[in-house]
C-alpha cells in the first residue's frame, strides 16, 4: 500500500489570538474528498496550511508519506477566484502556461514544448478557443475553468482546490466535474473546499467535515450524515442547521 | 541644434524612462508603485550625508557616484523603517509610507540647509536633487544614470516569468515553490535603482510619477504583459527625454516637472483611446 495523498497530524493554526484550526488530525484515502463546514470553518486555512502558505502554531502534515518541500512537484493548488485580480494583462494561456513554471528555465521565453502543454490544459476544460483572450473579458465561469486548467497543468498527483463550484454556471459545473471524475479515473486525488450539499452525495468518495476541528471525515456512507452537519454547521453561533444545509 | 551634452542627457534620461516603465509595470502590478516615493523621499538625507562626508574628505562634492551610493543606503533605511512599522500588522501600510516619507524628507532638508553652509558643499547643486535638473548633469553623470537603469531592464526582462507570475497571483507561485521572497527583494532592489538613478535628473519628489505615470497608461491599452512593459518603456523613453529637452530649453522649469507633464498627457491620451475602445 502507497502512503495516503494527505497524512495531517495535530494540526493548529492562528489568526492572531484566535484559533481558525485546532488539532485536526486527518488522513486523507485516495480519490475525491469534498471538505465541507460553514463560514469560518477554517476549511481553507486546511488547505493554504498544508500548502505552507500561511504560517501554523502546532502540527506537521506530509503528502504521499514526504514533506512539503520534497513533495511539491506532485500537488497542484487552485486559489479562490476572486483571490486575484482578474484585470491582470494576461490571456488564458499566459495564465495557464504559469503552472510550467517550475520545469523549465526562468529566463526569456517559456519553451514551445510547455507552451503546448498549457494549450492542451485549456482544451481538456473546454476553453482551447478562448486561450488568447484577456482573462478579464471572460465570464466567471470561464475563469473558474482556466484555474482549474492552470491546475491541471500542473500535472501533479494530488489536487488541492478551493471552491472551484463558487458561483459557476452550468456548463462550467459539468465540465469541473467531469474533469475531476476523469482525474480520479487516472488515479489521481482531489481534496475539494466544497459549499454545496446537494453534490456530495452524487460525486464525491470521501468528506471531512470541519467546525474549526473535525467534526466528522470517512466515506460519504459514513461521515456524510445528518448529525455530523448539524454539530457543524450548527456549532457556530448564529447559523442554524437547516439554513446552512439548505 | 542640440549640442552633443545636451544629446547624452537626453539619452540618458530616455534610457531612465525605460527603465522606470519597465520596472514601475511590475511594481505597480504587485501593489508597491507608492513604495518608489517613499525611497525618493528616504534618499534625500543620504545624498546630503554623501556629499558633506565627501566634502569633508576633500573630495569633489559634485561626483555623483557618492550621491547615489547616499541615496541608495538611506533609501533602504526607509524601507526597512516601512517594514518595522508595518511588522506588527497595527500601521497600515498607507500610514507607514506617510510616516516614513515625511521623516525622511524633513531630516534631509535640515541636513540641506546645513550642508549648504559648507563652504565645499554649497556648490554641489544638491537642491537640484528635489525637483530634478537635466540640464546640469554632466556627460558622465548621465552615462551613470542611464547604465544603471538599463542594468535594471536587463534583469527586469530576464526574470519576466517568475516576476509575472508572482505579481498576478503570489499564493499560487508560493505553492508551486517558487522563491516568493527573494523575488520581491529583487523587484524592490529594481525599483530602489530606478528611483536612484533618476533622482539627480527627475527629482525625489516627482520620481514616483515616472515608475508610475508611464505604467499605468500602458495598462489602460494593453492585453498582456510583453505589450504593457514595451508601451511603458516607450511612455517612459518619451517622457523622460521630452521632459529633459524643455527644461534644457527653458532653464527655469524643473526637469521633473517637465517630464511628469509630458507623462500625463501621454496618460490622458491612452485614456481617452482606452474609453473610446469600450464604447
Amino acid at each position: 500500500m502507497s502512503a495516503p495523498p494527505v497524512e495531517i497530524q495535530g494540526l493548529t493554526v492562528r489568526y492572531g489570538e484566535r484559533a481558525a484550526l485546532t488539532g485536526v488530525s486527518w488522513t486523507a484515502a485516495p480519490g475525491l474528498t469534498a471538505i465541507l463546514g460553514p463560514n469560518g470553518a477554517g476549511k481553507s486555512t486546511l488547505l493554504k496550511a498544508a500548502l505552507g502558505l500561511i504560517p501554523t502554531a502546532e502540527g506537521q502534515v506530509r503528502f504521499f508519506g514526504l514533506p512539503l518541500e520534497q513533495a511539491r512537484p506532485r500537488l497542484a493548488y487552485l486559489p479562490q477566484r476572486a483571490s486575484v485580480d482578474w484585470d491582470f494583462p494576461a490571456s488564458a494561456l499566459d495564465v495557464v502556461a504559469m503552472a510550467r513554471l517550475p520545469r523549465t528555465r526562468w529566463f526569456g521565453r517559456l519553451p514551445r514544448a510547455e507552451r503546448e502543454a498549457a494549450r492542451d490544459a485549456l482544451g481538456a476544460v473546454g476553453m482551447a478557443d478562448f486561450a488568447d483572450r484577456q482573462i478579464g473579458r471572460l465570464s466567471g465561469g470561464q475563469q473558474q475553468r482556466v484555474f482549474l486548467a492552470r491546475a491541471l497543468a500542473q500535472e501533479a498527483d494530488l489536487f488541492l482546490m478551493d471552491e472551484p463550484l463558487a458561483a459557476v454556471d452550468v456548463v462550467t459545473e459539468q465540465t469541473i466535474l467531469a474533469v475531476l471524475h476523469g482525474l480520479v479515473r487516472a488515479g489521481k486525488s482531489v481534496l475539494m473546499v466544497h459549499h454545496d450539499l446537494s453534490l456530495v452525495q452524487a460525486h464525491f468518495d470521501q468528506v471531512l467535515i470541519l467546525a474549526g476541528r473535525v467534526v466528522a471525515a470517512g466515506t460519504v456512507e459514513e461521515a456524510f450524515t445528518e448529525p455530523a452537519i448539524a454539530r457543524a454547521f450548527g456549532g457556530l453561533p448564529g447559523r442554524a442547521p437547516t439554513e446552512a444545509a439548505a | 541644434m542640440i549640442g552633443h551634452n545636451t544629446l547624452v542627457v537626453l539619452l540618458g534620461c530616455a534610457a531612465l524612462g525605460v527603465a522606470a516603465g519597465v520596472v514601475g509595470s511590475f511594481a505597480l502590478l504587485r501593489g508597491r508603485a507608492l513604495l518608489a516615493d517613499a525611497i525618493g523621499h528616504a534618499a534625500l538625507p543620504g545624498v546630503v550625508l554623501a556629499a558633506m562626508i565627501v566634502s569633508l574628505l576633500g573630495g569633489e562634492s559634485r561626483a555623483l557616484a557618492p550621491l547615489l551610493l547616499g541615496a541608495a543606503l538611506t533609501g533602504v533605511l526607509g524601507l526597512l523603517a516601512l517594514r518595522r512599522l508595518t511588522a506588527s500588522g497595527r500601521i497600515r501600510p498607507d500610514a507607514a509610507i506617510a510616516v516614513v516619507l515625511s521623516s525622511f524628507y524633513a531630516l534631509g532638508t535640515v541636513g540641506l540647509s546645513i550642508a549648504q553652509t559648507l563652504p565645499g558643499v554649497a556648490q554641489a547643486g544638491l537642491s537640484s536633487f528635489i525637483l530634478g535638473q537635466a540640464a546640469t548633469l554632466t556627460e558622465s553623470d548621465a552615462i551613470l544614470a542611464g547604465a544603471l537603469a538599463l542594468g535594471c531592464v536587463a534583469v527586469a526582462v530576464a526574470l519576466f516569468q517568475p516576476l509575472r507570475a508572482l505579481c498576478f497571483d503570489e499564493a499560487f507561485a508560493r505553492a508551486q515553490g517558487l522563491p516568493v521572497r527573494a523575488l520581491d527583494l529583487t523587484l524592490l532592489g529594481l525599483l530602489l535603482a530606478v528611483c536612484v538613478a533618476g533622482l539627480p535628473a527627475v527629482g525625489l519628489v516627482l520620481v514616483v510619477a515616472l515608475l508610475v505615470v508611464p505604467a499605468a497608461a500602458a495598462r489602460l491599452l494593453a492585453a498582456r504583459l510583453p505589450g504593457m512593459l514595451a508601451l511603458a518603456a516607450v511612455f517612459g523613453a518619451v517622457a523622460g527625454a521630452g521632459g529633459a529637452l524643455v527644461s534644457t530649453r527653458f532653464a527655469s522649469i524643473p526637469t521633473g516637472a517637465a517630464v511628469v507633464l509630458g507623462g500625463l498627457v501621454l496618460f490622458a491620451g491612452a485614456l481617452g483611446v482606452s474609453r473610446l475602445r469600450r464604447a
